[in-house]
């Protein structure tokens, strides 16, 4: 079984990809700290609007821009990093999307129309799968500009962790319009409604909404068709971008029978749509106790070593409860391994404190990584 | 004013914090009070038919117990309901709800998914039903969508009601915000992980809710707690007679100390809680259970009663 530095050998992109409350921001996190104390130079993506990764990398705040966690703190917290460096950002999905247009826009006024145009507001921040493919953009941007050695995405905690996967078809099948563009054609004052039909379902939006939306979608094809081409081929290389060997999906997940189930499907999807996984890792895993026997015998060698019967019978009954879990959170991994076959699943125990700085990340990664000590 | 004693309680919270159970719980206790419940999940997984032993719930009222019914609403089957009841006549409301047209464009107006959600769970609060034949409810329960996503749906009818001033959208839009706002009608409850990070993202959630949208918190669940079965000389015991054992014995002796650090560990999370916010704390156990069932949500329903 390979640890999480034999999982990204030759790799330059991770992606963490799992639902929500299993982890996945911190396991994201320790990854990027454990490669980076292993002389690399990473960085991590995160698009979680709250600020847990900037509080457990001791950063202030994160923005749209990647930041230096202070090579201090490794130092502090008993690591030497090194020629690793460790950054990180909190995306913003809706500044991205803006970024992305003024790219594309021809020029500032066009650009600016677009930004304040009531659809095109809608989409970057509504739109199902526009933070996902905002995501993606990030990554890739970031990508291209070859500044380090390995970057590290959260992926966005969304009801279907697959969504981002058809986030970029989505999106540019929206903003196309294809549909929408056989019934309706640009003229001289705006936009003509084509057939009877499409009028009638035009006025119908504008009785039960209160909003005409005509003119608003004029404005937004007009000023979008220029950067349809555009969209389109970078959706394209990022596809490309996510199906290539030096990417490596990463599914994390909980030990609870649901989480494990999310993460055998999740495997099947990634293996089906043809990208390169990697493995899973398994967090918050209950160990104390794991495998043994019920022993009649228990409570009272626990009562002679103690020297409290009542206290031995309050250890013996807690460890019954922990067994139970212990004895599910196995069995749930056991059924996990089976299903992914020879693919590589590591557990990360329950800690007893919570992590919320580089030390608790450290400690993470002394279950990631096999050599537990960094070079 | 107890939460169970509104119209509308909104159950918020990050994800993973276990919004669902806590709803349900709920539901299962104003349910034994008498009162005629019903759960809604939005945009969810479904999380409650396997606990309830139902196939799957949908876009309809379904009776789980005795005064207790859930529904799961999506933006799709609402949409389609609010156009049957906006269109007088069914096959045009037929008609537009298939037609890729309007799909479009639905996703593209700004709030309608969410307005037509929220516009859902609103009727089912109505004293008179517009759903024909149908019977109203004493208490609908929101299981809101993960902490962004719940705040966004509360927030919906005012934003809605400023952007489209007139028609009947609008209309319904200011109706459903001064419900909402109103603290006799309408409650919030979030739901809290004794843990770090979800300490400070519910202070976040709770000034977000307080001061954007308006609304006041009625509660927060600190939920997970450990019990505490171990005090500190005999956590000192323990880790002393720790070096004397092996085997098992080592094992149920680290299980006992792990537990006793958990309990301290978490109880400072409730004490942090508790300076972060402003709202009354009330925690609820850890369950030492492998899959949660129907009477785990009976042992919490009791607690909350």
């Amino acid at each position: 079984m390979k640890d999480v530095e034999q999982l990204l050998e030759g790799k330059s992109i991770c992606i963490c990809a799992g639902s929500g409350g299993v982890g996945k921001t911190t396991t994201s996190a320790a990854i990027a700290a454990g490669m980076a104390a292993r002389g690399k130079r990473v960085a991590v993506l995160t698009i979680d609007p709250a600020k847990r990764l900037a509080d457990s990398l001791g950063l202030q705040e994160l923005g749209n821009t990647e930041r230096q966690v202070d090579p201090a703190l490794f130092t502090e917290a008993g690591v030497e990093a090194g020629s690793g460096e460790l950054w990180a950002m909190m995306l913003d999905a809706k500044a991205t999307f803006d970024e992305v247009v003024g790219k594309h826009s021809p020029d500032e006024e066009s650009r600016d129309r677009i930004l304040e145009n009531r659809i095109y507001r809608q989409i970057s921040n509504a739109l199902a799968g526009s933070q996902e493919y905002m995501a993606m953009e990030k990554l890739f941007e970031i990508h291209q500009e070859e500044r380090y050695d390995l970057l590290v995405l959260d992926t966005p905690p969304s009801r279907n962790a697959l969504d981002f996967l058809d986030a970029p078809r989505r999106l540019t099948q929206f903003i196309e319009g294809r549909s929408l563009q056989l019934f309706i054609r640009p003229s001289g004052f705006g936009m003509r409604v084509l057939g009877r039909g499409t009028s009638v379902i035009f006025s119908v939006l504008k009785r039960v909404t209160g909003m005409d939306l005509i003119e608003d979608l004029s404005e937004f094809f007009t000023a979008m068709s220029g950067m349809v081409a555009g969209f389109r081929e970078r959706a394209q290389r990022v596809n490309e971008l996510l199906a290539d060997p030096q990417t490596s999906f990463l599914v994390v997940c909980g030990p609870a029978g649901e989480p494990i189930n999310e993460a055998v499907y999740f495997h099947r999807k990634l293996v089906e749509a043809k990208l390169p996984f990697g493995g899973v890792i398994v967090n918050k895993v209950h160990v104390e106790g794991r495998g043994s026997e019920i022993d009649e015998g228990l409570t009272a060698s626990l009562e002679a070593l103690i020297g409290d019967a009542d206290l031995a019978g309050r250890v013996r009954s807690n460890f019954d409860d922990y067994r139970s879990l212990a004895d599910r959170d196995a069995r749930n991994i056991a059924r996990l391994t089976r299903e992914l076959r020879s693919s590589t699943v590591i557990e990360v125990p329950y800690l007893t404190d919570d992590v919320h700085d580089l030390a608790g990340l450290f400690e993470i990664d002394s279950y990631l990584f096999a050599d537990r000590e960094p070079a | 004013m107890e939460p169970l004693e509104k119209r509308i309680l909104f159950v918020t919270g990050k994800g993973g914090v276990g919004k669902t159970t806590v709803a349900f719980a709920l539901g299962l206790a104003a349910a034994a009070g008498g009162k005629r419940t019903i759960v809604c999940e939005v945009a969810s997984q479904e999380n409650a038919s396997r606990v309830f032993g139902r196939a799957e719930i949908g876009f309809h009222e379904v009776e789980l117990r005795d005064d207790l019914y859930a529904i799961s609403i999506d933006p799709d089957n609402a949409t389609r309901e609010y156009l049957e009841q906006q269109l007088p006549v069914k096959a045009m409301s037929d008609l537009l709800y298939r037609s890729k047209i309007f799909s479009y464009l639905a996703a593209a107006t700004p709030g309608l998914r969410e307005m037509v959600t929220i516009g859902k769970i609103w009727e089912l609060a109505l004293p008179e039903r517009r759903t024909k034949k149908a019977s109203p409810y004493d208490l609908v329960i929101v299981d809101a969508p993960a902490t962004g996503h719940g705040v966004g749906l509360m927030q919906t009818p005012k934003n809605f009601a400023e952007i489209a001033k007139v028609g009947p959208m609008a209309h319904q839009a200011s109706l459903i915000n001064s419900t909402i706002t109103d603290h006799d009608q309408a409650g919030v409850v979030i739901v809290a992980l004794p843990e770090e990070m979800p300490v400070n993202e519910t202070a976040t959630l709770e000034g977000e809710l307080i001061d954007t949208i308006g609304v006041t918190i009625d509660r927060i669940y600190m939920n997970g707690m450990y019990p505490k079965r171990f005090d500190t000389s005999e956590r000192a015991l323990l880790t002393e007679a720790l070096a004397r054992a092996d085997g098992d014995t080592a094992a149920a002796i680290t299980a006992a100390i792990n537990e006793s650090r958990r309990c301290e560990s978490q109880g400072k999370q409730l004490e942090r809680l508790r300076q972060l916010t402003r709202t009354e704390v009330e925690t609820l156990p850890f369950l030492f259970a492998p899959e949660l069932g129907i009477e785990h949500l009976h042992e919490l329903a009791e607690l909350l009663r």
